[in-house]
């Protein structure tokens, strides 16, 4: 109901500064403190969620509104869900590695952790929640995936600069991660007046 | 015989609880940690369903890990966690929901919490049925504890009230940051950093290097 009225691109445009997956809805946190520590493997990863993240959610859309809603399996969608993440990346990660060596090296290592990053499912039940059409899926999808790039490279780029910062031992990590992060909400709640998605 | 075993049981309960904290020293699972801690209730509801999950997801592994063939057991382990998910789905949707609806699709993300997956493959695998029912009970409520003391913060100083009942004296202001997405990053940051500050460090120190 609520997406009826946002057209694809305005869609599009909220999911990465409005309503940023990582940082108003707090999904892909745990590869996204793990992997931030420099700019080189952000952006390896981050390339990697915008790809798969923009066609699972063609895929997961088509298969849940042309399979399980007319076979009447909705409460199976979790598990669907999953196993479509799951085959799509390990058959990206198969194409990829006979067609592109480069590409292989460059994207190979994080696509095993991107079946388990919870951005990707988030995506899929969000669009459900909000009866997106097969577009504003698609546009979503990409729009949540380049939102997420955006965090974590400025993630990564900050937590450059901090390694000769003194910090309390203690907060060393994780601690001073999440406060950074904290901070990157508050500055892109500075777009929220624009437009409101949820 | 049965002392050993009782003392057994309540050792991986304490370190299940405080000194392998999933959230606070491994740093695992806090998407929902954070998107749900705005309301007592609701990380209420949402630690009963991990607990819920995470232990009998422990079960069935350790029940079904002599025939489970090695290679394909991520696959076996998502597909047992799913399923129990499903149950806490449907369940809530129809006994209580308005929290159903106020959880949204942080009930489905239970799957990819790595909490569950993280201690069905440590755990649970090598274990036999009992060690494994108390190490997920021990996980899960280290995990709800974490949620529970972090959602009380936030609605104590963001809305004023605990469990909807107003608490805060007549002239406090309500600090609308805390219920907003910022509050939880800086609530949970807080956090692990007061208690690293107390206690030995965990063993996320050795994977950070």
């Amino acid at each position: 109901m609520e997406g009826l009225g946002l057209s694809a691109p305005v869609i599009f445009f909220a999911a990465i500064f409005t309503n940023n997956i990582l940082l108003t809805n707090f999904l892909g946190m745990c590869s996204f403190l793990a992997i931030s520590r420099e700019v080189k493997a952000s952006l390896g990863l981050g390339f990697a969620v915008i790809f798969v993240m923009t066609c699972t959610s063609a895929l997961n859309y088509l298969v849940y509104y042309h399979l399980l809603v007319p076979l009447g399996l909705i409460h199976f969608r979790y598990i669907v869900f999953i196993i479509v993440i799951a085959a799509f990346v390990q058959l990206v990660e198969m194409v990829i590695e006979r067609s592109s060596p480069i590409l292989y090296v460059v994207l190979g290592i994080f696509l095993p952790l991107i079946t388990v990053n919870c951005a990707i499912l988030g995506v899929a039940l969000f669009m459900i929640i909000r009866n997106y059409t097969f577009l504003q899926s698609v546009a979503y999808g990409a729009g949540a995936g380049i939102g997420w790039t955006l965090a974590i490279l400025a993630m990564g780029g900050i937590r450059e600069k901090l390694k000769g910062a003194s910090i309390p031992k203690p907060l060393e990590g994780p601690g001073i991660a999440l406060i950074i992060a904290g901070l990157m909400a508050l500055a892109f709640m500075a777009f929220s007046g624009m437009i409101q998605i949820q | 015989m049965i002392v050993m075993v009782e003392l057994k049981s309540r050792k991986i309960f304490a370190s299940g609880v405080w000194k392998e904290n999933p959230v606070f020293r491994q740093i695992l699972g806090i998407c929902s940690a954070l998107a749900v801690t705005n309301l007592l209730i609701n990380t209420l509801i949402m630690g009963l369903s991990l607990i819920f999950v995470v232990t009998m997801s422990n079960v069935t592994v350790s029940i079904l890990r002599s025939i489970t063939p090695t290679r394909i057991r991520m696959m076996v382990q998502t597909l047992i966690i799913a399923s129990y998910v499903i149950i806490v789905d449907v369940f809530l949707k129809a006994y209580l929901p308005d929290i159903s609806e106020a959880l949204g699709p942080y009930v489905g993300l239970i799957i990819t919490n790595c909490i569950i997956m993280g201690r069905c493959e440590a755990f649970a695998r090598n274990n036999t049925v009992w060690p494994s029912f108390v190490d997920g009970v021990a996980s899960g409520c280290g995990y709800a504890f974490v949620l529970l003391t972090i959602a009380f913060f936030r609605e104590l100083m963001g809305f004023g009230t605990l469990f909807g009942m107003d608490v805060m004296p007549g002239g406090w202001t309500n600090w609308i940051i805390m219920v907003m997405p910022p509050g939880a990053f800086f609530m949970l940051g807080a956090f692990i950093w007061i208690v690293r500050s107390l206690g030995p460090r965990g063993e996320e120190e050795e994977l950070k290097k």
